[in-house]
């Protein structure tokens, strides 16, 4: 079973994060690069179906050069190949472009499942597996905190506000995983110095086929208009309890016309 | 004056309080038209007629919501051709927002998620990077389509017909792909719902131990709110994953937050930072909770949390 495992690379998260002025986009250079998080819960429960019914996975990212740091950690982690989406002309691309983008290599690469984190700690838009699916009219198994193979059969429960749903589908198809599905695993020092061997492709815009009308900045189906700090909040009232507390808190509800 | 349809959440027959908020912010760019998916649209009908909504698309068909997420945008994209409305508004919640994005493509449109507000030309305001950056967006081609933050504004009456209007849509053989076979229900009671709660009360670290949420749970109930969790508790596995406030959790924008036992990691903050009132509750004067709080106890919280459930319980 081929697995494609689609990663990002975000700014970490105990950083200070910031937009460009200039575009607005994500400034990528000045903070460091992380794995996105549940993209590791990704990687682990694709390296748990490959070790439990064979295949092999392969890594996938979109972003600048930097992003080959998130590759390498994946490959680490026990992953076989990676391929790496960059090209100047995908600065800035929205969700919808990039859902496009990928589908593109996902389709030349080949797969029989592909597995994403739920959503990303930078955008957290949590809309990517969904276009995926759309764009590759495939089986949107999403949010699962359970994913079982079963020959060519998966099925995942899905995490929902009441619970979850169990659900079914034929492979091909697209996975995104919720974090505490699995406990991804710390890359060993033979994994970090066995990654420094495994392949990774670049792919530019025109080697994946992509059209790069579509793509990037200027191409974008959305624009930020303007950004600003949030005002600090103002400093509250902090009381030390003297046996007191809870009637204190309360009176703040009751102030407040909570209670 | 160009429709702009609103996907009803709904449960039971019952309409969510957020489909009242998309209503009440979707009167000032066109005329209200609700999408009802699936089976109760009658029971539902006095509500979204309550709360503005000129008419009422009903895809009743019961194979509806048998799958993942696809029926639904297929529905939406049907009306978005039928109807050429200004815009389509989702709840952003986990599903909704998989609703947009695929909608989006289906319509080659723009799509904004997590809005928390909505200017004149359907300038979007965002809040990312956990709270800490407040952004204007915009969608420049195609329909937009707005998945909005449950809360993000109050909701107000302003009947209208709601006159319902049958829809049938053909599924496509790929919107059947992913199956749902079984719902499973977990028991939690009466609460309301986490995100479109008006209160939320959410237990941390120092909670100490799963059978100690009673306590948190005990104060929700008294409050009528929802109960929610930090990371570090889910992470103990005291409390189930769905309740986890935070970055890699739920975003909640309630009128009112109590962190309890909860130090205020940038992880948590980022699910909790735009809600209205914030009050903690934590023994460590130093936690980066007090920073974000209206009101803090500085305090044990198996002292202040119980006399606070007493005091709530004598004003009743």
């Amino acid at each position: 079973m081929n697995i494609v495992v689609c990663l990002k690379q975000v700014p970490d998260t105990w950083a200070e994060r910031k937009l460009n002025p200039s575009d607005s986009t994500l400034d990528r250079e000045s903070v460091d690069g992380v794995m996105n998080e549940i993209d590791e819960y990704a990687v682990e429960e694709a390296l748990r179906l490959t070790e439990a019914h064979g295949g092999e996975v392969t890594v996938l990212t979109m972003g600048p050069e930097k992003a080959a740091e998130t590759i390498r950690k994946a490959l680490s982690m026990g992953a076989d190949k990676a391929v790496h989406l960059v090209d100047d002309a995908l600065h800035g691309s929205d969700a919808v472009q990039t859902s496009y983008a990928l589908a593109q290599v996902l389709r030349k690469i080949g797969f029989d499942l592909v597995i994403l984190g739920s959503e990303s700690t930078d955008a957290r838009m949590g809309v990517l597996a969904a276009m995926l699916a759309e764009r590759l009219s495939l089986p949107q198994l999403s949010l699962a905190n359970k994913v079982e193979i079963d020959g060519t059969t998966a099925r995942i429960q899905r995490q929902t506000d009441y619970g979850f749903d169990r659900v079914q589908a034929s492979l091909p198809a697209v996975v995104s995983v919720v974090e505490k599905i699995n406990e991804p695993r710390y890359p060993s020092f033979k994994g970090i110095m066995a990654a420094k061997k495994k392949p990774v492709t670049r792919l530019t815009v025109a080697e994946a086929e992509i059209d790069p009308a579509k793509v990037g900045l200027a191409a974008a189906l959305t624009e930020v208009t303007g950004f600003a700090q949030r005002p600090p909040r103002q400093a509250g009232v902090i009381v030390k309890d003297e046996g007191d507390g809870g009637a204190k808190a309360a009176g703040f509800l009751a102030a407040q016309k909570f209670i | 004056m160009a429709e702009i349809l609103v996907l009803a959440d709904h449960t039971g027959g019952e309409v969510k309080k957020v489909t009242c908020e998309l209503l009440t912010l979707a009167r000032q760019f066109g005329e209200p038209a609700a999408v009802w998916i699936g089976s109760g649209a009658e029971a539902g009908q006095a509500k979204l007629a309550e709360y503005g909504a000129a008419k009422v698309y009903v895809a009743a068909d019961g194979e509806l919501v048998d799958y993942v997420v696809a029926p639904t945008a297929e529905v939406l994209a049907h009306l978005v051709a039928a109807k050429s409305p200004a815009a389509v508004l989702v709840a952003a919640t986990a599903e909704g927002k998989e609703v947009a994005g695929r909608l989006a493509v289906k319509t080659d449109s723009g799509v904004l998620t997590d809005v928390v507000g909505l200017g004149d030309g359907l300038v979007a305001e965002q809040s990312i990077f956990g709270g800490a950056i407040i952004v204007q967006s915009r969608v420049r081609s195609g329909v937009p389509v707005i998945a909005v933050r449950p809360n993000s504004t109050a909701p107000v009456a302003a009947p209208a017909a709601a006159t319902m209007e049958p829809v049938s849509v053909a599924l496509s053989d790929t919107a059947k792909a992913a199956k749902i076979t079984e719902r499973v229900v977990a028991q939690r009671g009466e609460r309301p719902d986490l995100t479109e709660a008006a209160i939320v009360i959410s237990g941390g670290r120092g909670v100490g131990g799963a059978e100690n949420f009673a306590l948190i749970e005990r104060l929700a109930d008294s409050l009528g709110a929802a109960v929610g969790a930090s990371r570090a508790a889910t992470d103990a596995g005291w409390y189930p994953h769905q309740f986890q406030v935070g970055q890699t959790g739920k975003t909640v924008s309630p009128q009112l937050y109590m962190a309890i036992g909860i130090s205020g990691a940038i992880q948590h903050r980022a699910g909790m930072q735009t809600s209205k009132t914030i009050i903690a509750i934590n023994k460590d004067p130093e936690a980066p909770i007090f920073e974000l709080a209206d009101f803090g106890v500085v305090g044990d919280l198996f002292k202040v949390v119980p006399q606070l459930v007493d005091e709530i319980e004598k004003r009743k």
